[in-house]
């Protein structure tokens, strides 16, 4: 029985120890090479946490204490950061991906909550932390190289490839093979004792998200949920050994989880498309084509970039590009945008997919079977395998109160006890509720933040907190006639934008942090995507807001656009008026 | 000219109020532009001046800097 993913990685070295399983633009590793550097990631994570330099591998099974604790890894967009993650994995504990290019205060507040025992730097060129911290540093690219793990990228290797071909172990041989057989057993044998004694609920990784109230939270996920999530995508889709996942998430976005994990259970590649790739689509399709990548499962910016500039009309490759699935979800995906792929790609299966990080990535699919008018709602589908999602029903959902609308002070029905709650059937059609996620893919809960964990993570209605564990999303959806859900809103003041799910009481905690500013507030522009700050002060302070959000926000947060107002108004609960001020920006009054 | 840059200026400081565009040049280059500023710029623009930026024009060297871009603008305004 697979009980940590871990053995999926084993058996592709059973199976094809020679094929490619990670690749950047840099370099490449076969199977055999992944597993050797992730086993030589967690000999030193063991040497370097029990501080013994004669710490062998034998001792792992005897060293339980020293397992499923936090281990910050510094990522970039290398393979390097994937074998890191294995390699913790192995060592028993659970790895946390941090982007340097976070604000350093940021970072800081990351650290300050997870309080990692050691920092693994996987990033190509290792070096200085962005913030300093006290505990032991490993850089994994000086490691491997020493060992020559790894090789240099080869384009003739590709090029070998049929392009209708993910690239198959026939065809694909990273390393002379010579000897093999032995390595690779004792390869498998360290593998062996390094997992005994792991259970498939010990956490796997834990990924940050924004929190209301300023402070990130890290969602914990198990081995148990991220194996299920590959059983049953493997059963949805079909993914064979030939499927080359073209990564566009970041490592610290869940999205890439999908990527990492999908390739090791069909034993298929993960192509690394470096970022800059996701603003030069027709460099982007060009890439797709050479690394012969037949499947996508990306964030909807990204599938939006080829289709909003039209990339595909004057589209000149190489060699063909040949997608097999592309898959999208992290925000509504606006048909007309998904129909011009369909209309280059007629043959690819194109999915949407729904879920928050605390299911572990998607929890429903649909595979768009049919053509959908650009004035129609794509909807989310159904559940997965061994996953239920239901709709509930809680006291006020169904009146257009203010917290629909976005409104911090509301608070979100999450948090709510779910004494009136009831389970709406398929059979309400358009009856609104909250999407309520069961099954083995809810995550642990928020790493240190029981509080948080307690609100949403609660008891199905009617059971003991014991069984049938619940994560409340906070998203409101309802059932059209087929029987499929559909994505509503949110029910609080969280907004999906460029991806990323955002709560914007973090960004106005971070706002009114600022010593100048009396009082502010944030709201989403959905028609111009862009997050609006309204603010309170003597005096217009833009620049200095900025400079000031820009130590604590990462990017894709901070406010598009700064409105100063002298006064705001206050409703009769000497409330800022949110809703009037939002009138105004809408009527141009502001 | 100095009427294209201040639109453009608009344009760009409306998208990521944040960055210095007066002295960056590696707009693209240090990923501090991302496709949804693309999507964003690129669509702004061709409103704005009234052109059609193609996708073959979408490159590195056409969008590191405030010049760069403006380059661009005024060659297809002459087109």
């Amino acid at each position: 029985m697979k009980n940590t993913v871990m053995h999926m990685l084993e058996e592709n070295v059973r199976r094809f120890p020679q094929k490619t399983a990670l690749a950047d633009e840099y370099r490449y590793f076969s199977y055999r090479e992944y597993l050797a550097g992730a086993l030589e990631t967690a000999k030193r994570i063991g040497g370097m946490i029990c501080g013994g330099e004669d710490f062998s591998v034998r001792d792992f099974g005897a060293r339980i204490r020293m397992r499923c604790r936090p281990v910050g890894v510094v990522i970039d967009r290398s393979a390097l950061s994937v074998v890191a993650f294995l390699g913790i994995a192995y060592s028993g504990n659970f790895y946390v991906p941090m982007d340097p290019a976070l604000p350093a205060g940021r970072l800081q507040m990351i650290l300050q909550e997870l309080d990692p025992v050691m920092i693994v730097d996987a990033r190509e060129n290792p070096g200085e932390l962005p913030v300093p911290w006290k505990v032991p540093v490993l850089a994994v690219r000086p490691m491997l190289e020493e060992l020559s793990i790894g090789k240099s990228f080869d384009a003739a290797v590709y090029e070998k490839m049929e392009p209708e071909e993910g690239g198959d172990a026939a065809c694909h041989v990273s390393t002379a093979p010579g000897g093999e057989d032995a390595l690779i057993t004792e390869l498998l044998q360290e593998a062996q004792i390094l997992r005994a004694g792991m259970i498939d609920t010990d956490p796997l990784y834990a990924i940050f998200t924004s929190g209301s109230t300023g402070v990130p939270k890290g969602v914990l996920v198990s081995h148990r949920s991220v194996l299920d999530l590959t059983d049953a995508f493997a059963e949805a889709f079909g993914f064979k050994s030939d499927a080359a996942f073209g990564n566009q998430a970041p490592f610290d976005f869940d999205v890439s989880v999908k990527d990492i994990y999908n390739a090791l259970h069909c034993g298929g590649r993960v192509e690394i498309v470096p970022h800059r790739m996701f603003v030069m689509p027709a460099m982007l399709m060009e890439y797709l084509a050479v690394r012969r990548i037949n499947t996508v499962i990306w964030a909807v910016s990204a599938l939006r970039i080829v289709s909003d500039l039209r990339a595909l009309d004057s589209m000149q490759t190489s060699v063909p590009v040949r997608l097999r699935h592309v898959m999208f979800s992290g925000e509504v995906m606006p048909v007309k945008s998904i129909n011009y792929w369909i209309d280059f790609f007629p043959d690819t299966v194109f999915v949407n997919l729904y879920g928050p990080t605390e299911i572990t990535c998607n929890c429903t699919y649909y595979i768009l079977d049919r053509h959908f008018e650009n004035d129609e709602m794509l909807p989310i589908g159904r559940p997965f395998v061994n996953t239920r999602v239901f709709l509930l029903e809680t006291a006020g959902e169904s009146e257009d109160d203010e917290r629909k609308e976005g409104s911090a002070e509301a608070g979100s029905a999450a948090g709510e006890s779910g004494k009136t709650a009831r389970i709406i059937s398929p059979s309400e059609i358009g009856v609104r509720g909250e999407i309520c996620v069961e099954g083995t893919g809810v995550a642990l809960g928020y790493w240190n933040n029981p509080v948080r964990t307690a609100e949403s993570f609660t008891a199905k209605p009617g059971m003991p907190a014991t069984l049938n564990r619940i994560y409340r999303t906070g998203d409101l959806g309802y059932y059209n006639t087929e029987g499929n859900l559909l994505f509503a809103a949110r029910a609080d003041n969280q907004i999906k934008h460029m991806g990323h799910r955002i709560e914007l009481g973090e960004i106005e905690a971070a706002l009114n942090a600022i010593d100048f500013i009396d009082v502010a507030f944030c709201f989403y522009d959905q028609k111009k995507e862009k997050i609006v700050c309204v603010y309170q002060a003597v005096e217009e302070q833009r620049k200095a807001i900025i400079a000031a959000l820009s130590d604590r926000l990462p990017k894709y947060m901070r406010p598009n656009k700064y409105l100063r107002m002298e006064k705001m108004p206050l409703n009769a609960h000497a409330k800022i008026d949110r809703r009037l001020i939002r009138g105004m920006y809408d009527e141009g009054k502001l | 000219m100095e009427e294209n840059r201040k639109e453009l200026m608009e344009i760009l400081e409306e998208t990521r109020p944040e960055i210095d565009f007066e002295n960056e040049t590696a707009l693209i280059d240090n990923q501090l532009l991302d496709s949804f500023d693309i999507i964003s710029i690129v669509s702004e623009i061709n409103d704005t001046f009234d052109i059609s930026i193609n996708v073959n024009d979408l490159r590195p060297e056409n969008f590191n800097s405030v010049d760069a871009i403006l380059a661009l603008i005024e060659k297809l305004q002459e087109e």
